[in-house]
């Protein structure tokens, strides 16, 4: 992402777009080093709930599509919140699913286990 | 921007948060469902608050607006809760790499609504617009044509269409340069342009990759939808967008080598060896060469007089919904003191962790499962390796023939025990197209038929031993 500050923008606008950069660079960091010790037989469900996280483009889906005032716009916000509320949804009941699986009869016990 | 009120801003902030105690969650066994529930309480708050943040809040949304948001969100919901529980476990990969390709696909939607109704000349923005568009079709596109090779709906093997080197890098060519225009001059036809051609880029960036590489791809794809949807976060200045997008840009892009790691590989040459390889080594049919096909009872012989059994779970067991029936076998062995194992490699199945997923199900105890480092040095000890439906991990062409598309990639070193024993259902190769080598071997035993029905058979013989 590229820092361009536009024409006549006041401080106050490069402030902010410097603030979300720093967000940004910040949150790359904390993404590496917060799964860094994943053990193997996280990976798919790891991938899984990233997966469902960045469903949360629901958000702005939703954000654009209150303001829309034409057809166009605001046919294809509603499709954009239908996509993502799938990926929202389903990613973590999908992901719950898949972890459930870990439980079974002796479950919280091999869990420590697997984890120590 | 109008301004939002203080409390949308921490709840979001709360919100933003509960996404990173969910991907730390998910690192560790023990907090891993917590991490979930974590995740679907962040993400429900963020959808409760985004209501607040629509300048002049709730009211001033228009009732049509209002009815529209409410009805899709109903919908959407209904649909990926439905798909997300009647989903079976064997075939979770390709539900993955759907719900990450509408995701893309609504990151890059969400910045073409953006771009038309702000009509912005910020150049940043326009450059994030751009960016958005841009991965968010990639990904979608990418993603159903992985869904499609996983379900086997098109062939698993890499496809390579004529001159579709020079065709990929000449798509991806005119939309770097369309993007660039675009943040120059912004012009609607042209944002139009550059979703199209990015997503038939999409679709020429997936095809080539063979079908057992194919996870790595998901992977990857998943980083990249993450990072549209933080680009799409700065688009409409939205911190939570931008703190979670980037979050799953950067974790799954380390995943995504964790899992090329694992696999023994370089990423470019997940991604682009197919290009680079000659096709000769991949066959399409079975051969016609001799193997050695035994009955039920040879092989209940084999194992019931052994000391030591290693079991190699692969794909085909779980699509038979075997599972249980060789839980039962290896139950029968250990009764009769027999040491046995399971062999797990890491991408077993269709994705890494996906073995330890589908044998969980049929509460195979944990302290059985073994990874492919830990294994090894045993198989020397072993009497038989049972493979089960495996067979791109057992087979020694990724040791040998440079020009295997599995070349590199470690494998279960099944060879070494003293008697292997196939249960397959045909001659037919696996996953990634190849022969196995090892089926020719006199010391290998084939076992025709269907998983669950043989091992059904073996059972039986074995309690008769």
């Amino acid at each position: 992402m590229t820092l361009v500050v536009a024409e006549g923008a006041t401080d106050a606008d490069s402030y902010s777009q410097l603030a979300l950069l720093t967000i940004f660079v910040l949150s790359v960091f904390l993404g590496f080093e917060v799964i860094a010790k994943v053990s193997a037989i996280l990976h798919t469900p790891l991938m899984s709930g990233a997966n469902a996280i960045h469903g949360i483009i629901l958000v702005g889906a939703i954000l654009v599509t209150a303001t829309a005032e034409e057809a166009l716009p605001l046919a294809l916000g509603t499709a954009a919140i239908v996509l993502s509320a799938i990926n929202l949804v389903g990613g973590f009941v999908v992901t719950d699913r898949m972890l459930e699986m870990f439980k079974g009869k002796s479950g919280s016990e091999s869990n420590e286990r697997a984890e120590s | 921007m109008i301004a939002t009120p203080l409390w949308v801003h921490l709840a979001n902030l709360v919100a933003a948060v509960l996404f990173i105690l969910t991907l730390k969650g998910l690192s560790h066994p023990r907090t891993a469902r917590r991490g979930v529930m974590l995740g679907a309480l962040g993400a429900l708050i963020a959808t409760v608050v985004v209501f607040f943040n629509v300048p002049g809040w709730p009211g001033e949304i228009p009732v049509r607006n209002l009815s529209l948001i409410l009805v899709a969100l109903a919908a959407g919901s209904v649909i990926g809760l439905v798909a997300a529980r009647r989903v079976e476990m064997t075939q979770m990969p390709q539900m993955v790499a759907l719900f990450n390709g509408v995701g893309g696909g609504a990151a890059a939607l969400v910045s073409v609504i953006e771009y038309l109704e702000s009509a912005t000349e910020n150049k940043a923005a326009l450059a994030a617009t751009v960016f958005t568009v841009i991965v968010g079709s990639v990904s979608f596109s990418g993603s159903i044509v992985t869904f499609l090779k996983l379900q086997e709906l098109i062939t698993t093997r890499p496809l390579i269409l004529p001159g579709g080197k020079y065709l990929t890098m000449l798509v991806a060519a005119a939309g770097l340069v369309g993007g660039v225009w675009l943040v120059i001059a912004p012009q609607t036809w042209l944002l139009v342009a550059l979703l199209v051609l990015s997503l038939i880029f999409g679709v020429l960036f997936v095809l080539p990759v063979g079908g057992a590489d194919v996870p790595i791809v998901i992977s990857l794809l998943n980083a990249f939808t993450g990072l549209s949807v933080a680009a799409g976060g700065y688009v409409l200045g939205n911190v939570l967008l931008i703190v979670a997008g980037t979050l799953v840009g950067a974790s799954g892009t380390l995943l995504t080598r964790l899992m090329a790691e694992a696999m023994g590989r370089p990423l470019t040459n997940t991604l682009f060896g197919a290009f680079n390889a000659s096709s000769s080594s991949a066959v399409g049919g079975g051969s016609d060469r001799p193997v050695r096909s035994g009955t039920p009872n040879d092989v209940a012989i084999m194992l019931g007089y052994a000391n030591k059994v290693i079991l190699v779970p692969g794909y085909g067991l779980a699509v038979a919904q075997a599972q249980s029936t060789l839980r039962e076998l290896a139950d029968l062995l250990t009764e009769k003191g027999i040491d046995v194992d399971y062999a797990i490699h890491p991408v077993a199945g269709r994705m890494p962790g996906h073995m330890n997923v589908l044998l969980a199900e049929a509460n195979v105890p944990y302290e059985q499962l073994k990874e492919m480092d830990e294994i090894n040095p045993e198989f020397s000890d072993a009497d038989v390796a049972l493979v089960v439906g495996a067979n791109d991990v057992v087979n020694p062409a990724a040791e040998t023939d440079p020009n295997a598309p599995i070349y590199g990639m470690p494998i279960l070193d099944v060879n070494s025990a003293r008697q292997v024993v196939f249960l397959k259902r045909s001659m037919r190769p696996g996953f990634a197209g190849i022969e196995n080598e090892l089926l020719f071997e006199p010391k290998t035993t084939l076992l025709f038929g269907d998983a669950k029905d043989s091992l059904t058979k073996v059972v039986t013989s074995v309690k008769e031993v």
